[in-house]
Formats: C-alpha cells, structure tokens, sequence
C-alpha cells in the first residue's frame, strides 16, 4: 500500500506521531503556538487505543516532574510547551540530567524574553543548547525544520534519550508548529509491555522485585568525590553524544564560495535564498545543523577553510552565531543575520545581507 | 538469667520490620521521622507489596528515606513529589505510590503540585510530616508555625501582620472532591503509633486499591529546630500543637 500523505500542522503531527511510537504519557499545560498539540491528544483519545496516558498538567513545572516520575519509572513520556513555558521547567529538566532520567520536551519556540509575543522565534537557543537549568549538564537538542522532521523526530528522540538515558529536546518554533504541510506519518509501533520496560531498563524504580537492590531515582549525593564521579561519569556521556550523534544536513556546499548556517525554519528561508542566489551565478551553501547539541563544530570548521565568508542566519538576536565562530576560530569572516520580536526575515532579506556584508557586486 | 537466653528467638514480641534496613538513621533524637519511617515499612511489610511499592522522598530532613526502606524510590525537588507520584501511579496502575513530605515541601514550594493531585483523585497516598519548622535548613519559619513561634527567621516568634497565619492544608484538602481520606495523627505515644499506623494501611491500601487520593498528616516534633530535649519537644507539641492541628480522621469515604 502507498504511504498516505496528510496534510496538517507541525504541533498536529507531534501529536499523531506519539501515539503511533508507543509514547506511553504525554504531559502539558497549555500555551501558544503549540497548544494543538495537547488538544490533538485529547481528541485522538489515545488512552482507548494504545493506552497511552494524556493529563492537562496544573503548570509546566508539574508537567516535568511527571516526566521525572515517569521517565524515571522507565516509561517513554513526552511534554510540550512554548519559550515561557519552558524556563519554567528548567528546574526539572537539570533534576533529570542529573538523575539521568530519559524524556522528550517539545519547545515550539515564541519571542520573548518573558511574556514577549506569541509569534515565532529561535530566542531559546543558549537556553536549550546550555544545559539551561543549575550545573554541568546538557540535553541533546534536535531541530526539526518542517512538518515531517516533527513527526519523525519524535521517534527518534525517545531512541535516543533511552539510549543515552537523557532529556532530549525538539526545538521547534511558531513557524514549523503552525504551517501546514505534508506529512507521511511513522508506522505504528506498539507501546513496550511493562515486562519489556523491567528488562530493558533495570534502573528504573518499577518496584523492586526480591533479591535484586533498589533501585532509585536521584540526582542527590552529599560526599564530593562521589558526585565528582557522578559528573565525570556524566561528561564522558556527553562525549559519547558529541562522537556519535551530530547531525547535519548540507545543500550546495561542495563548490561553495559562502556558507549559510541556519536551522529550523530559519533553513528553510536560507534555502529559498540560496536557490535565488545560485540563479544570479553566487556559489553559496547550507549547512543545517539538526542536532544543535552536539553542534557540528568539526564540519563547520572544515568548510571554513573553504569559503570566503560564513552568514549565520536565525531568528533571534545572534545565539547560534557563538557556536559558529567557536568553530571557525577566525578562519573565515562569520556575520549573523537575524530579526526579534517575532518577525520572520524573508530571502530577500538574507540574500541582501550577505551581498552586503561580503561585498558580493554580482 | 543471662542476655543473650533473655533474647532467645522464642522471647521476640516485637521485631524491626525487614524493609527497615540497617543504615544508621541520620535523624535527631527525638524526631518524628523515624517512627513514621518504621510504621510505612512496617505497613508495606505487612501488605505483601514490597514489589509493587515505589515511594517518592521530599527535600527536608527525609530527603534521604530511600537509604532506610528497601525500596523502590525516586527523590523529588522540593515540592514536586505530588507531580513525580501523579505520573509513576498513572503509568503503573497496580503500583502502591506515595509520598513522603515536609511541611515546607507540600505545604509551601508544592502547595500547588499537592492541591491539584489531591484535587484530581490521583491515586496516591502522601504522608505529610508536620512539625511546622524547616527542619532541614536550620529551623526556619514554615507554613505551618505556630502563633508566636520563634524560628531562625522569625525570633520574635510569628506575627500575623508580618507572616500571615498558620496553614491548614490537611483541613483543605479534606474539602477537595478528590480526596477519600485525610486524617492527622501522630506518633508521641505508643497508642497515638497505632492509630498513625492505622491511618498510613488506609491510605496505602486507598491508592493500591485505586480510591482516590488520600492525605495522612502526622504532627511531628522537630527537637533541633525547636531547640528542646526529645521529651520537652514531646511535651510542647502536646500542649501547643494538638491545640491548633487536632488530630483525627477529616474525612473517610
Ligand atoms: C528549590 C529549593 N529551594 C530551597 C531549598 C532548600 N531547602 C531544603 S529543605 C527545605 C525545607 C524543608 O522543610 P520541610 O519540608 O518542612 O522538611 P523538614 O526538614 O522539616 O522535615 C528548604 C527550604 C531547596 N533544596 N530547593
Ligand atoms: S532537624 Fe528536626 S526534622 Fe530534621 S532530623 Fe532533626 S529533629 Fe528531625
Ligand atoms: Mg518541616
């Protein structure tokens, strides 16, 4: 049978995609731009089909303590929410790290800082790509730039965060959770048995069988040299993140005179630009982090040797441009281009600041 | 008669439970956390659900309950265990799921974890450990300190126009549709264990039993932190504390 193709928004498919890869809790307070995603589950009914649990939190701090809880009991659980939502959770999310508890956060970013506005943003990049909460901590973060990247990321996070036993989150923005677009949905896959979770994660506090140690959740230890152990053994993870994990998408970067760096949808402007720039005969390539940490630090600084200029392109005041230049250690000029306040830049916009920058005359 | 024929097996009338490990308790002389301690796993013990059992530990004096019952835990942020508790029953309905809390940690930072999981019926049991100070951290003032009660940062004693007025919350929560069962205890004599005892097996059966939410608050002493002997702490929640926080069932559906 063919695929079906659907056609609906990014928060939609978030949303369709849990219940079809064996999510077992989705928990969320409401909040715009992504509010469809809760309301999405509820409609869906999961819990008279898969069994998976959907609960309307009473506050986003809520919401990620229910993650601790349940990802800390082995289960694959899933919160979302948008910017203000998010440093509200921050608290929980460095109790996760430190208690290596997997989970999935949805942040469909919207301007800030504070209350700000609801329109779309990517101001939320030192806070998801620095740990964000107190102490050494990092979550892997994946950037999905259409509709389809959400769906299938939603997968893929869960794998990951059991793997690593780590937080991950999908920093999404207005943009990719309100478009509409096609959509093939991920096969469903069934939720784990409750005796498959036990085997496969036998640190998980399920109730302790006889005869093995108890298991607890816990980010707490008093004695120094243990929890330096603790955090080394956290950091060698993180390397193992760092060696195995980076993902990038590139376009056009083999022959390329400039270098794009832009993600989510911000990637999806630059790539409009790029075409309209390669038809006026100006090499320029795209390179689209999608797991912004780990940041691909090693490809950028290879393809600064190569061009004569790097444009960082995003949707905020300049925050993935620092990763940019840690890269480029001064190889190559790096300029960032970006706008606040929830306005989306257009190509034009992005083509004319580099022609500028770079004194492009063409 | 020599001691060790004195403590011949068939002498025992009374033994620690075996979910009561044998870590040494890092709790003051003369602290209510102890006893509560023995009596959940005494409880626990005596329900057969040892498995079955996962319990969530507070930020407060009993943030390391997890080192003295043997077993399965998770350790909160302070506050948030009602929101931890919530997920692991809905995710593992036949569990046995509780929480054990301060005063500081339900009643203040978790004020809203804990109203809303009462309020939506979870399934759950807390155990709220009442000895209306910030044990803790020093013997700070809490929610729940008396009228004129001197602490760390009020040694004038509490003053209404200053820190509001004592909390009630167990009073509160017995009005919320969510709950089946709240009462107060406490453990300062042999009979006021029994009736504490009695009150945890209800709201541990509740949640097993998927009931609804139960509440049970013990008032507790806090020796350190109202800087007293174990016995003259016994003496003052007596006096004080049972005037303000009566003990008893609040409500039993
Ligand atoms: C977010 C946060 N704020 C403050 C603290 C410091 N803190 C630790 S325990 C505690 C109070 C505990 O009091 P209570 O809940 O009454 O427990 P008790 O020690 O009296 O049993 C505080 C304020 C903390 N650990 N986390
Ligand atoms: S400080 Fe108070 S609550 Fe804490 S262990 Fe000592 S007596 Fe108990
Ligand atoms: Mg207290």
């Amino acid at each position: 049978m063919a695929e079906e193709i659907l056609l609906m928004k990014g928060n939609e498919a978030v949303a369709h995609a849990a219940i079809r890869c064996g999510c077992d809790g989705y928990f969320g307070y409401p909040i715009t731009p992504q509010s469809e995603i809760l309301e999405t589950l509820a409609a869906e009914k999961p819990w008279e089909t898969t069994g998976m649990v959907v609960l309307q939190a009473e506050s986003e701090v809520a919401s990620i303590n229910m993650l601790y809880g349940g990802g800390g009991a082995g289960k694959r659980v899933m919160t979302s929410s948008s910017s203000p939502g998010v440093a509200l959770m921050q608290e929980g999310l460095a109790y996760m790290a430190g208690a290596e508890i997997p989970g999935l956060i949805v942040n469909v970013q919207r301007g800030g800082p504070g209350l700000g506005t609801i329109q779309p943003s990517q101001g939320d990049y030192f806070q998801a790509t620095r740990g964000g909460g107190n102490g050494d901590y990092y979550l892997i973060v994946l950037a999905p730039s259409s509709v389809q990247e959400m769906a299938d990321f939603v997968d893929l996070s869960f794998e990951l965060a059991f793997k690593y036993r780590i937080p991950v989150m999908m920093l999404s923005d207005g943009v990719i959770g309100q478009v509409m677009e096609k959509v093939v949905l991920p096969p469903f896959k069934p939720r784990r048995t409750e005796e498959e979770i036990i085997a496969s994660c036998p640190w998980a506090s399920t109730g302790r069988k006889a005869g093995r140690p108890i298991n607890v959740i816990t980010s707490l230890e008093l004695q120094p040299e243990a929890m330096e152990k603790h955090n080394h053994h956290l950091q060698a993870k993180y390397d193992e993140i760092r060696k195995n994990e980076v993902r990038i998408e590139e376009t056009m970067t083999d022959d390329a005179d400039y270098l794009i760096v832009a993600f989510g949808s911000a990637a999806r402007i630059a790539q409009k630009a790029i075409d309209d720039l390669r038809k006026e005969g100006i090499r320029v390539g795209l390179l689209r982090p999608i797991t912004l940490w780990p940041f691909p630090y090693d490809r950028i600084c290879e393809l600064s040797t190569k061009v004569k200029g790097i444009l960082t392109f995003e949707i905020n005041a300049g925050q993935m441009v620092e990763d940019v230049r840690l890269a480029v250690e001064g190889r190559t000029p790096v300029t960032h281009y970006g706008k606040m306040g929830g306005i989306v830049p257009t190509p034009e916009e992005v083509i004319a600041t580099l022609k500028d920058h770079f004194h492009i005359t063409q | 008669m020599e001691r060790n024929d004195i403590i011949a097996p068939e002498n025992l009338v009374y033994k620690k439970p075996t979910l009561l490990n044998d870590t040494d308790m890092h709790y003051c002389p003369g602290c209510s956390h102890g006893v509560v301690h023995k009596l959940i796993a005494e409880v626990i013990e005596e329900m057969g659900i040892e498995e079955k059992a996962v319990g969530v530990s507070p930020v407060g004096c009993a943030v390391f309950a997890y080192k003295y019952i043997d077993i399965d835990w998770q350790e909160a942020a302070h506050g948030r265990a009602p929101a931890i508790a919530t997920a692991i029953k809905r995710l593992w309905p036949d569990r046995l799921v509780f929480t054990y809390q301060g005063d500081g940690d339900l009643a203040c930072i978790g004020t809203a974890e804990t109203i809303h999981a009462l309020n939506r019926g979870e399934n759950i049991a807390i155990i709220f450990i009442n000895n209306a100070i910030y044990g803790m951290t020093g013997g700070q003032m809490a929610p729940t300190t008396l009228m004129g009660m001197k602490t760390a940062t009020c040694p004038y004693g509490r003053q209404a126009d200053l820190h509001g007025y004592p909390l009630k919350i167990t009073e509160i929560a017995a009005t919320l549709e969510g709950t089946c069962f709240v009462s107060r205890q406490s453990v300062h004599s042999v009979a006021a264990i029994r009736k504490a005892k009695r009150a945890i097996r209800q709201a541990f059966e509740n949640s097993v039993n998927r009931r609804g939410s139960s509440l049970v608050e013990i008032v507790s002493t806090c020796s350190s932190g109202w800087k007293k002997t174990p016995i003259e702490a016994n003496q003052w929640m007596e006096e004080h504390m049972f005037e303000y926080y009566h003990l008893g069932d609040l409500k039993s559906i």
